[in-house]
């Protein structure tokens, strides 16, 4: 059997039964049910429809589970509120599942692998082996997350940003077993992004693009970070670049600016530059100056001191960098380069130490260690205390 | 979605408030203690947020190389050791302030008279992987 050809069957066939009427939790199981039945019969010989097929063995496991759990009087109202079999409009179904794994009941750990097991198609074990978490763990989440949504019936458009969030978390994971989240990130946001008409959506997927396109050059053969300045540019993928600017440019076409159109546009400029020193600062701090009004995000006047360094010298960033709380993570990374673009090295060197302590990912604080020692071999060392 | 050490002492961290070395303990308040201990495990089974836990022998052995071609020295227990570690748990949680509601709870496991014994955990983030979006 097709585990790939099953993966991309199994939203489809689980957002049909949903449509029909089916609490989510009770169709997950009969999904699972009409798939280790496929598994048995299947290598004899495949349906000619298989999509077809596990529709009508699902909802018949469901009819079974429903009709043994309530009473037999209510059988004949299930049986006859089955709708006519006729064409069904996929994107629709997918898009009420995208929304139900990602209601704004469910945790964000929950909706994220809920949101991958019943969208994505993933199982339980590749989500486990993604996250670094136990198998048990991650059927524990998806199980409560069910339970949360027993009951719940999608009548109304669900939130967009509630979506977004969700699929922007997975994307942001750098773990990975078998499966590439980022990879697969972008593959819902694009199933998403067909269904739903929304420039953030589309917003988000060209973000995704723009970044993926500079995966293989964001660390080099050993797994060290390499940082935006120092990438070996003719490593990005301009093919996902070129498609991720389009995807923009259709979005701010529209004219409703969001974070995450915002967020691309400063991206777009950087894969738009032949050389760092070629980017278009003036621009990127414009874009920060829309996504600060936007989201009036620390983070966003962080990241804006960083690009006014840039686009006037390490001492108007240091000006912008007033008034940003220092104990934002990174802060001290930050503060570091600015010093030392505004020639104050010793200063810096020990931001940089004091920021490599701070690192959350080990990457992080080997680059930032790699900067401090950098800057001091630089210079004659300190006396060290005690001697 | 972020990974936390919680790491239990026999001896480093400050000391507790209801501070009665276990061995004094009435075997049913050993017991009541094992119980909360594993319940507290189990719950976050439940909850999807375990990850994983493991408790430690008191004795522990320093190791250091010793140069080409000699075995490695090792050394220890020693007596001044300050800090001894008893066992962890890794717990994979939505945020900081879950982390530290959870470490407080464990902390609350109940000692000698069957109180809590209010014993300090030490709470360790895990480092991660940089995350895909950085600037």
């Amino acid at each position: 059997m097709d585990d790939d050809l099953v993966r991309c069957l199994v939203p489809g066939v689980l957002a049909v039964l949903v449509r029909r009427g089916a609490d989510f939790a009770a169709a997950e199981d009969a999904v699972q049910d009409a798939l280790v039945e496929a598994l048995r019969t299947w290598d004899r010989q495949v349906p000619r429809d298989p999509r077809g097929w596990l529709v009508t063995v699902a909802w018949r496991r469901y009819l079974d589970a429903t009709r043994a759990e309530t009473a037999r009087r209510r059988r004949e109202g299930l049986v006859d509120a089955e709708p006519e079999p006729g064409p069904v409009a996929p994107g629709d179904d997918s898009l009420r599942l995208h929304f139900l794994c990602a209601h704004p009941s469910l945790s964000p750990s929950a909706a994220v692998a809920l949101t991958l097991r019943a969208v994505g198609g993933l199982t339980t074990r590749q989500i486990a082996q993604a996250y670094l978490v136990p198998e048990a763990t991650v059927a524990q989440r998806i199980s409560r997350a069910k339970r949360a949504l027993a009951g719940v019936r999608l009548t109304e458009p669900g939130d967009v940003g509630t979506v977004l969030r969700v699929l922007y978390l997975v994307f942001n994971e750098g773990y990975s077993g078998d499966v590439d989240l980022a990879a697969e990130a972008i593959r819902l946001t694009r199933q998403l992004a067909a269904a739903v008409d929304h420039p953030e959506v589309a917003g988000l997927l060209a973000l995704m693009l723009l970044h993926h396109a500079r995966r293989a050059a964001r660390t080099d053969g050993s797994g060290a970070l390499v940082p935006l300045a120092e990438q070996d540019r003719s490593r990005w993928d301009t093919a996902l670049i070129t498609e991720g600017v389009a995807v923009l440019q259709g979005a701010l076409a529209r004219d409703r600016l969001g974070e995450f159109q915002a967020q691309a546009a400063v991206a777009a400029l950087h894969a738009d530059a032949p050389t760092a020193a070629e980017t278009d600062w003036v621009q990127v701090v414009e874009w920060y100056d829309e996504l600060l009004r936007l989201t009036g995000s620390p983070v966003v006047r962080l990241n804006r001191a960083v690009a006014v360094g840039e686009a006037d010298g390490g001492q108007a960033g240091l000006a912008a960098l007033t008034g940003v709380d220092p104990g934002l993570p990174r802060y001290a990374a930050v503060s570091a380069h600015l010093h030392e673009r505004a020639g104050r090295t010793a200063a810096a060197a020990q931001l940089y130490a004091e920021a490599a302590h701070r690192a959350t990912s080990a990457a992080e604080r080997d680059h930032l260690v790699k900067q401090a020692a950098r800057l001091n071999s630089r210079a004659p060392a300190p006396p060290r205390p005690g001697t | 979605m972020a990974k936390y050490l919680l790491l239990k002492h026999y001896r480093g961290a400050p000391a507790p408030v209801n501070d009665v070395p276990m061995d004094r303990w009435t075997p049913e308040e050993v017991t009541a203690h094992l119980a909360y201990m594993r319940d507290f495990a189990t719950k976050l089974e439940g909850t999807g947020e375990f990850v994983d836990g493991q408790a430690l022998a008191p004795e522990g052995t320093f190791v250091r190389y010793d140069g080409e071609g000699r075995p490695p020295v090792t050394d220890g227990p020693f007596a001044e050791t300050k800090d001894l570690v008893a066992g962890w748990m890794v717990i994979d949680v939505d945020s900081y302030e879950r982390a530290v509601e959870l470490a407080g709870e464990l902390s609350a496991a109940p000692g000698a008279g069957g109180r809590p014994i209010h014993e300090w955990l030490e709470l360790r983030p895990f480092l991660t992987e940089p995350p895909t979006v950085t600037e």
